[in-house]
């Protein structure tokens, strides 16, 4: 059995999975179910100065994808909308009975020094193992100068990590928003003002669907909708991205990174990992099928790791990283060319019309539905074998080198004929 | 009537459950996740399947797309009685014997069912798709009121010709009407559907009014630019025992399959349809088993089917015979019926049926036999027409060997369903169409 224990920038958890600061972390009745289940740990949902925040009725909106449910959600909820104090005393509570769990506090507060060195001393005395601070709100705080409006500011970012780790020793990770130009400005921000993490990504702005009806964007509170932040299944790529430009970045230096952004299964959490996380965090998951999807995350990541002979969660982390490269230093004389195994061919001409319509036209018809590949025409775009519905249909069969490796790069450096 | 032979055999509320909807209708939710089922495959298939040739992922995908009208209209252009042959068709011989996911091993797409779907949410909103083009002076006599007449009907209304229809009985719908089991057709939607279609206009029906002689073929050929034939089977097979008559095939209770299912179609109240308390069901083909079917929901405790082959050789469908099988219907294969024991207490009664049941002698108590070996086209025209195989010779596009006459559906050759009768509707029409209309026609 692997071990799946984790510690990202100091805090330590008996395995990688946290549940992000958000509506299920909200309070200490959800909070200790998550615990009971086998959540890693937790980060608390955003903490804030008081008067909290009002939130609205009506604050998610989902994509559903050719009846999966739940492809993608946005919500519109802001921090939490409970007084400190409240949240403080169960913040104690819950870490006094869970020490070996990562129990995080998430904070927002107005861009003043004042303000930050206020709160987090008083979050400290919980005993929390550590802070994130929320740089990536795309709705609601930001209107009022926080959360993402301090993210896409590098400048801010620098400045509010470093009043924060001016005010604590305990370990600061900072967590980005997504909708910037270059992740890389914030997160080398962030490590300039002395984070010891960053954690990405926060929910991208959004509107997720259009009321036709009421002719308004949904979620709708009263006939009208605002933009919200994305998250769940379909922003997994966008995350992937942004960590992995991160995880390679020098001026990063490696800096440690929770990753988090449509983890659904053990699987996405390993590619996350794989591409440079020390931990995860889940949120729309949990929010879709409850809480004890942490049992299927745990076990199905220690047989797969067990299976790879992976002992700790260090000899996976980064391990596809070295294979992210730029564009311009890919192989150019590699070659692979679609074949269909037609034994297993349901005859649904998928592939035919996708390459016929849309790529190479190299998928002929032949009598009795028969779909064959024109091999001279084939470019190894990989089409067909995303929208053929058989597994396993069709292979993409890398061929032999007909010439030697060569990225753009290289042929850019040779000297014109 | 025998005493045996009884009406009121089960409480209203079990008639009503037993000839209501065969198959509920998808919900909402359902229809969703199987159209999302459907693949959109390139050159489909199903389509090649449908003997009217719907666009059948262009329906699903409408439907995956919630544009219900839409994925109505598309169905209906092809098949304008869509919604009945999305009950009745047997769909696992023909698109969904023809879906891919078949082939995958997950199941077919229920295109039936989807149909279904689509064509209820047009008629019951009472949406009408087509309209009639401008009337061109033509009028159409069209013979026969059944699904080959009815799609003929409305694509030549469409067209803007004036057509009226000679039917014979005093309903429109042919074999919907009185020919197909009550819950597959469930309520009164064969009459739904026809009054829905009839809305193109200019379209007149006469009932009582048969056709059947070579004479009244050519007072309508006289009155009308062009015939349209579409008669049915008239005719229903006898029992046979070499060139004699088959002994008991006389009695009391023996009676033709087609005539019991009619009546039982007629009835508004089931409970005033007698029915034996032992039916004994002579047949394999669809009538047989929805003569069976029929007479177990009437309340007969005893159920047999005798049918002279095997299970494959039935032209009832797999999926017919299964459902059949596991709703108290007994099945006999390879039975062969010899003769009928009269009722020793009354002998102008049927008592028994003796069989040779894989060549032993069995004897069957019944009393009440349903025939159900096959019908005919029992050309009442005479040979004003050539006939092919014993029925109207058409060529494909639906031309008989007469000037200006044109036949389709089961007086034609090709399968015998309600499908394959609107396809040959739908392409007499087409050729009557452009027969007409060419100059100097």
């Amino acid at each position: 059995m692997a071990d799946l224990r984790c510690n990202v920038a100091g805090i330590r958890s008996p395995n990688p999975f946290w549940l992000a600061s958000a509506p299920p972390t909200d309070k200490e009745y959800n909070v200790r179910r998550a615990l009971a289940a086998g959540w890693g740990g937790v980060v608390w949902k955003t903490l804030g100065e008081d008067p909290p925040v009002v939130n609205v009725s009506s604050r998610y909106g989902a994509v559903s994808y050719h009846g999966k449910r739940v492809a993608g959600l946005n919500n519109i909820e802001l921090i939490s909308d409970r007084p400190l104090a409240v949240n403080l005393a169960e913040l104690k509570s819950v870490k006094r009975d869970y020490p070996d769990r990562a129990i995080v506090a998430s904070l927002m507060v107005p861009c003043t020094e004042d303000s930050w060195r206020a709160i987090v001393p008083l979050v400290e005395e919980t005993g929390v193992d550590g802070f994130e601070l929320n740089f990536g709100c795309p709705h609601g705080m930001s209107e009022r100068n926080m959360g993402a409006a301090v993210g896409q500011v590098p400048e801010y970012v620098e400045m509010v990590t470093r009043w924060v780790k001016a005010s604590t020793n305990l370990p600061v990770i900072v967590k980005l928003t997504p909708n910037v130009t270059d992740i890389r400005a914030s997160g080398r921000a962030a490590k300039r003002g002395g984070a010891d993490a960053v954690s990405l990504i926060n929910t991208v702005q959004s509107i997720v669907g259009v009321d036709l009806d009421a002719m308004s964007p949904l979620p709708m509170v009263d006939g009208q909708g605002t933009h919200g932040g994305y998250c769940g299944p379909a922003v997994k790529p966008i995350a992937l991205r942004m960590l992995a430009e991160l995880g390679r970045d020098a001026e990063m230096g490696g800096l440690p990174m929770s990753g988090m952004g449509g983890i659904e299964t053990w699987r996405e959490a390993a590619e996350f990992i794989a591409l440079g996380a020390s931990g995860v965090q889940v949120c729309t998951a949990a929010m879709h099928h409850g809480f004890r999807i942490v049992e299927d995350m745990i076990g199905g990541l220690s047989n797969w790791m067990d299976s790879k002979g992976y002992a700790t969660l260090d000899d996976v982390r980064g391990r596809a990283l070295r294979n992210f490269v730029h564009w311009g230093d890919l192989n150019l004389a590699f070659e692979t060319k679609a074949h269909i195994d037609h034994d297993a061919c349901i005859g649904c001409g998928k592939c035919h019309v996708a390459c016929e319509d849309t790529a190479h036209q190299a998928i002929a018809i032949e009598p009795g539905r028969r779909y064959t590949v024109i091999e001279e025409e084939c470019v190894g775009c990989n089409l067909c074998s995303h929208v053929c519905p058989v597994d396993d249909c069709i292979t993409m069969v890398p061929q032999e080198a007909t010439a030697t490796r060569q990225s753009w790069a290289e042929r850019m450096r040779e000297p014109a004929e | 009537m025998h005493a045996r032979i009884e009406a009121g055999r089960l409480d209203a509320a079990t008639l009503a459950r037993n000839f209501a909807d065969a198959h509920a209708p998808l919900t909402p939710a359902r229809a969703a996740v199987e159209a999302d089922r459907c693949y959109y495959c390139y050159d489909a298939p199903c389509i090649e399947a449908c003997p009217t040739g719907i666009d059948i992922p262009g329906f699903i995908r409408r439907i995956a797309a919630h544009d219900l009208k839409g994925a109505g209209e598309t169905i209906l252009s092809a098949n304008i009685l869509g919604g009945s042959c999305a009950r009745v068709c047997p769909t696992e011989i023909l698109c969904e014997g023809a879906c891919v996911r078949t082939l995958a091993g997950d199941g077919a797409v229920e295109i039936g069912a989807l149909q279904r779907h689509a064509t209820d949410h047009v008629m019951e909103r009472g949406l009408q798709p087509f309209s009639r083009a401008p009337f061109t002076g033509r009028r159409i006599a069209i013979v026969g009121a059944g699904p080959a007449g009815l799609a003929c009907a409305h694509a030549l209304a469409m067209r803007g010709h004036g057509v009226t229809i000679f039917e014979a009985r005093p309903r429109p719908g042919g074999l919907n009407e009185y020919g197909v089991a009550a819950y597959k057709l469930a309520g009164d939607f064969a009459q739904e559907e026809i009054a829905w279609l009839l809305g193109i206009g200019g379209i007149e029906l006469a009932y009582d009014h048969p056709i059947a002689s070579p004479a009244a073929l050519s007072t309508l050929r006289a009155t009308h630019d062009a015939v349209f034939l579409a008669l049915g089977h008239g005719g229903v097979r006898a029992l046979s025992a070499g060139a004699n008559e088959f002994p008991g095939e006389s009695l009391g209770g023996v009676e033709d399959a087609v005539a019991f299912i009619a009546r039982l179609r007629s009835a508004a109240d089931k409970a005033s349809v007698p029915v034996g308390d032992r039916v004994v069901v002579i047949g394999g083909g669809n009538t047989a088993i929805d003569a069976a079917m029929q007479a177990s929901r009437l309340g007969a405790r005893e159920v047999t089917m005798l049918y002279r082959r095997g299970p494959g050789d039935m032209s009832a469908t797999a999926f017919e015979r299964e459902w059949a099988q596991t709703s108290g219907i007994q099945i006999l294969f390879d039975a062969v019926p010899h003769s009928f024991d009269a009722d020793d207490d009354e002998p102008g009664h049927v008592a028994a049926v003796n069989v040779f049941v894989r060549g032993e002698p069995r004897v069957i108590a019944a009393d009440m036999v349903l025939k159900a070996i096959g019908q005919f086209y029992d050309a009442p025209l005479g040979d004003t027409l050539a006939l092919e195989s014993g029925r109207i010779a058409v060529d494909p596009e639906g031309r008989t060997s007469l000037q200006g006459v044109y036949a389709g559906g089961d007086c034609t050759k090709g399968a015998d369903l309600t499908v394959v009768a609107v396809a040959d509707g739908k392409r007499a029409a087409i050729a009557i169409h452009t027969d007409l209309m060419q100059p100097g026609s």
